[in-house]
């Protein structure tokens, strides 16, 4: 067999994938009437779990970015037990993500030490304009519907 | 039939056979066969299967603002896309789509087209100088040097036809192609492509360069000179120059055919026919068919090379034209003009 | 508006070029600027050049104009905000940004990454290095005048993004690294995705192999076009494929004792003697194929264990200096670690490869033609991000 050209086996490839994409379809994805499922521990939006959020504020201060705004203000709650003294709690007013400031690093998620805030992978929010990305403490209680349960982990995980 | 008659049907025949073969090139290779390479899948949103794109396009470009760079020479600036298609129309006179479907006659007719085929270059030069833009600038006069130098291939290419045939009118090569026949059999003619191999190679490359496709595109060479002679124009007059790029190729491919492959016949012993006079009438109608067939083949291989090369360095090119092509083509005619004699 | 001294300077040269153009052959030069908005330059560089017909006499780049004040911002912002900003300097290879950095932290504070985080830490940088390269094997084929293998490269490459999305949650910015290990074990399934996922990434190499490096009018665009010899190379400070190209047998992978698991796996450094740009470019596709070989013998040696150290939950980097650089998919990236025992770092120094590599484009572009300027930068192969930071 002679040695064939390297041009005419570049010919071969390209007639090579135009077969393979006759035959067995491209490889795209035809956003919008398809759309691929992104994995588990996507990054897409935050949602906020507001039982409990204490308003501690470790979330807007690590945020590298600062968008996220919290206000909250401090008042009694009823006793744990009957005769007991009311109990000081922070109420949480105001809990704002600015999505368009957001940087999805997730150190937000990370240092919350109450576990109020989970990833989830929904990624089809934007808006005709900026101001409505700023999504507000109700929206982001929604997204809490598309949180996912944490994927398994591979074997030899340790703790 | 009266002359406003033909006329008229010439004039519509032009246009069809001119912006046809634009627009389905367009959208077989261009869209399809070249997103199929790539592993994807073209457009198709607009129309089904994306066959609306071109429509879609062009009604995007012609409705963009009629810009013009402020130092541009306007009068020639605005000239320049309209040369090239006007080399591409008075390319078309002269190619016969049946026994009695052709717009002229010429006895001359190969001459002709060659002659003509060199005025595009005079549009991309003037479009290079006039845009006031260095890239465009040395976009143009790469496309000048390497747009004459191959020329030279082209014409001697055809030389080998001319010699083989005995005639320089069209209709008459494809005579005889259609009723020769090699060492006696005469079951598929006579195909110049078959006695001509090298020539017809020498032929295609020398299209690709005249078409400025790649491996040859130096002149546009996108990541370079981001459109070379083209990057100043935008809207209709950009819309010119992309028709005129892919009608050139139809065009040049239908010359193409009618060279080396039979143009729009098949073998006349298919049918009993001797000559051409004896051609029966639907051919008439056929003929156009197989024509573009043999064309939409042609464009492809052109098309296919395109997307799967890279490109010449502008040195380069100049060398293998002069110093391959050249030498070739008149080895290849000097052997034709002694086997003509011999044989 | 006046000029400063720099500006001043180079148009003094470019004035100096011309009167010796205009004195010896009696023509003008023309002065071509390539960018900062350019289909060819991977970002916002501008190059200068004086061009006598089709040669380039003199040229000079002029970076900065994508300039994001990193090591400002980094004397503002803790530990793990500087891991998240620093994934966006070499956005194609991100992982591999962060790994200097925890590397260098980690040397601060005296503690060692566990081993099972330090083969994954390992496989994560090679894929990146993977990513990175494999589309510039693509663009090569663009700039060159090719333009398929480009979309094969962002279609097999979407394959790996997948993975450390799905390991990570982010395609481009993992932000996984931190201080003591990672921030989380691997998913159920995931290292047989990627065997898979380096199956087609090898079977990439060979396509682009075929089609590209292959093709003979490929390789004569690109032999013997911008020679670099080795002593030039070192004065200049090129690293990575670029000075093994010119036959300068440095990897740091091989040669630094870094707690990276390169020693697990067995593999081999590639070197071309000629150091011109086909040997910039052949080198990294081999390095491609040696790189999935690494990640393939890796994935079956991941040990057992936690993927975390015990480490405070609020750190805080005791005092010090470190200087810690890697073999980055771009060539030597390092980072200087200034700490004064603080939240965050008191001053970072970012040493990126592809400024020192840009550094030598006066020299290689002195009398080339205008497209072999483009080969040559193709070969070079910067990221704007990580030139200017």
């Amino acid at each position: 067999m002679p040695k064939v050209p390297g041009l005419f086996k570049g010919l071969g490839v390209t007639a090579g994938i135009l077969g393979k994409t006759l035959k067995d379809g491209a490889d795209t994805v035809q956003y919008p009437h398809e759309k691929e499922a992104p994995p588990i521990r996507a990054r897409g939006v935050i949602a906020l779990h507001e039982e409990n959020c204490t308003a501690c504020m470790l979330c807007s201060r690590s945020c590298p970015d600062w968008c996220i705004y919290i206000e909250g203000h401090k008042q009694l709650a009823p006793p744990r037990r009957a005769g007991g003294k009311p109990r000081q709690v922070n109420h949480l007013d105001r809990f704002d993500i600015d999505y368009a400031l957001c940087m999805y690093c997730g150190i937000c998620v990370e240092v919350c030490p109450f576990d109020a805030l989970f990833w989830s992978p929904e990624y089809e929010y934007s808006e005709p304009k900026i101001a409505d990305l700023l999504h507000d403490k109700d929206k982001l209680g929604e997204w809490m519907e598309t949180v996912p349960e944490a994927p398994e982990l591979e074997a030899g995980a340790g703790k | 039939m009266p002359y406003w008659v033909t006329s008229l049907l010439r004039v519509v025949g032009g246009l069809v056979a001119v912006l046809l073969p634009a627009g389905g090139i367009v959208y077989l290779f261009l869209f399809k066969m070249m997103s199929f390479m790539q592993s994807r899948l073209g457009p198709m949103e607009a129309g089904p299967y994306g066959s609306m794109q071109l429509l879609a396009e062009v009604g995007k470009w012609m409705q963009k603002e009629d810009l013009a760079p402020e130092n541009a020479d306007l009068r020639i600036y605005r000239m320049a896309p309209l040369i090239v298609l006007v080399s591409t129309f008075l390319l078309i006179v002269v190619v016969p789509f049946g026994p009695s479907a052709y717009f002229t006659n010429f006895e001359t007719g190969i001459f002709y087209a060659l002659a003509v085929g060199s005025v595009s270059v005079l549009g991309i030069l003037i479009a290079g100088w006039s845009s006031a833009n260095k890239y465009s600038l040395l976009g143009g006069l790469r496309a000048g040097g390497q747009l004459i130098a191959y020329e030279l291939p082209m014409v001697l290419a055809t030389l080998g036809v001319v010699i083989q045939a005995g005639s320089m009118n069209l209709n008459r090569i494809i005579e005889v192609q259609n009723t020769g026949e090699i060492f006696g059999i005469g079951i598929i003619g006579n195909p110049f492509i078959i006695t001509q191999f090298l020539g017809f190679l020498i032929f295609m490359i020398a299209v690709q360069a005249e078409l400025t496709q790649a491996p040859f595109d130096m002149p546009i060479a996108e990541s370079e000179l981001v459109s070379g002679y083209m990057t100043e124009y935008s809207g209709f007059r950009f819309l010119i120059f992309f028709i005129a790029e892919f009608a050139t190729a139809g065009v040049f491919s239908f010359i193409a055919a009618a060279l080396f492959l039979g143009g729009w016949g098949v073998p006349f012993t298919w049918f009993g026919w001797d000559s051409i006079d004896e051609v029966a009438w639907w051919m008439n109608f056929v003929g156009p068919v197989i024509m573009f067939t043999k064309m939409f083949a042609l464009v492809g291989v052109i098309m296919w090379v395109r997307f799967s090369y890279p490109r010449f360095r502008e040195d380069q090119l100049q060398t293998f034209a002069w110093k391959v092509l050249i030498p070739l083509a008149l080895a290849n005619t000097a052997v034709t003009a002694i086997l003509k004699v011999v044989f | 508006m006046t000029l400063t001294d720099r500006q001043q300077l180079s148009y003094i040269a470019s004035q100096a070029a011309d009167a010796r153009l205009n004195v010896e052959l009696e023509t003008e030069g023309m002065t071509l600027n390539i960018g900062p908005q350019h289909p060819a330059t991977h970002g916002t560089l501008r190059i200068i050049c004086r061009l006598d017909g089709e040669q380039v006499v003199w040229a000079e780049p002029v970076a900065g104009y994508m300039h994001r004040g990193y090591e400002k911002l980094t004397e503002v912002r803790t530990f793990p905000q500087v891991t998240t900003l620093v994934n966006r300097i070499d956005w194609l290879g991100s992982f591999a940004n962060e790994v200097p950095f925890i590397l260098a932290a980690e040397k601060l504070m005296e503690i060692e990454a566990p081993p099972r985080a330090q083969v994954i830490r390992t496989i994560l940088f090679e894929l990146s290095r993977i990513a990175n390269v494999s589309l510039f094997l693509g663009d090569l084929g663009v700039q060159m005048g090719a333009i398929t293998p480009v979309f094969l490269a962002f279609r097999d490459r979407e394959y790996i993004l997948n993975l450390i999305e799905g390991a990570t949650g982010g395609r481009f910015h993992p932000n996984f690294d931190r201080i003591g290990g990672l921030k989380d074990d691997l998913p159920k399934g995931w290292i047989a995705e990627t065997r898979g996922a380096v199956k087609k990434l090898e079977e990439f190499c060979d396509t682009i192999d075929d089609l590209l490096f292959g093709n003979e009018i490929f390789q004569s665009r690109m032999r013997g076009i911008g020679i670099i010899p080795a002593d030039i190379a070192k004065d200049y400070g090129l690293s990575g494929p670029n000075a093994r190209a010119s036959g300068i047998d440095w990897d740091l992978r091989r040669d630094q004792d870094l707690p990276l698991s390169y020693d697990l796996a067995d593999w081999k450094v590639w070197t071309h003697p000629d150091g011109d740009s086909w040997a910039r470019c052949w080198i990294r596709l081999q390095e491609t194929r040696e790189s999935c070989k690494i990640v393939n013998q890796l994935l079956d040696q991941i040990p057992a264990g936690p993927v975390m150290t015990k480490v405070p939950r609020i750190i805080k980097v005791p005092e010090g200096e470190a200087w810690v650089a890697t073999e980055n998919p771009l060539g030597e990236m390092g980072y200087y670690v200034v700490s004064k025992g603080g939240l965050g770092p008191f001053r970072v120094k970012i040493r990126s490869a592809s400024f020192n590599n840009i550094s030598i484009v006066p020299w290689a572009l002195k009398g080339v033609y205008v497209p072999d300027v483009i080969t040559i930068l193709a070969s070079l192969y910067f990221i704007l991000g990580d030139i200017d930071r």
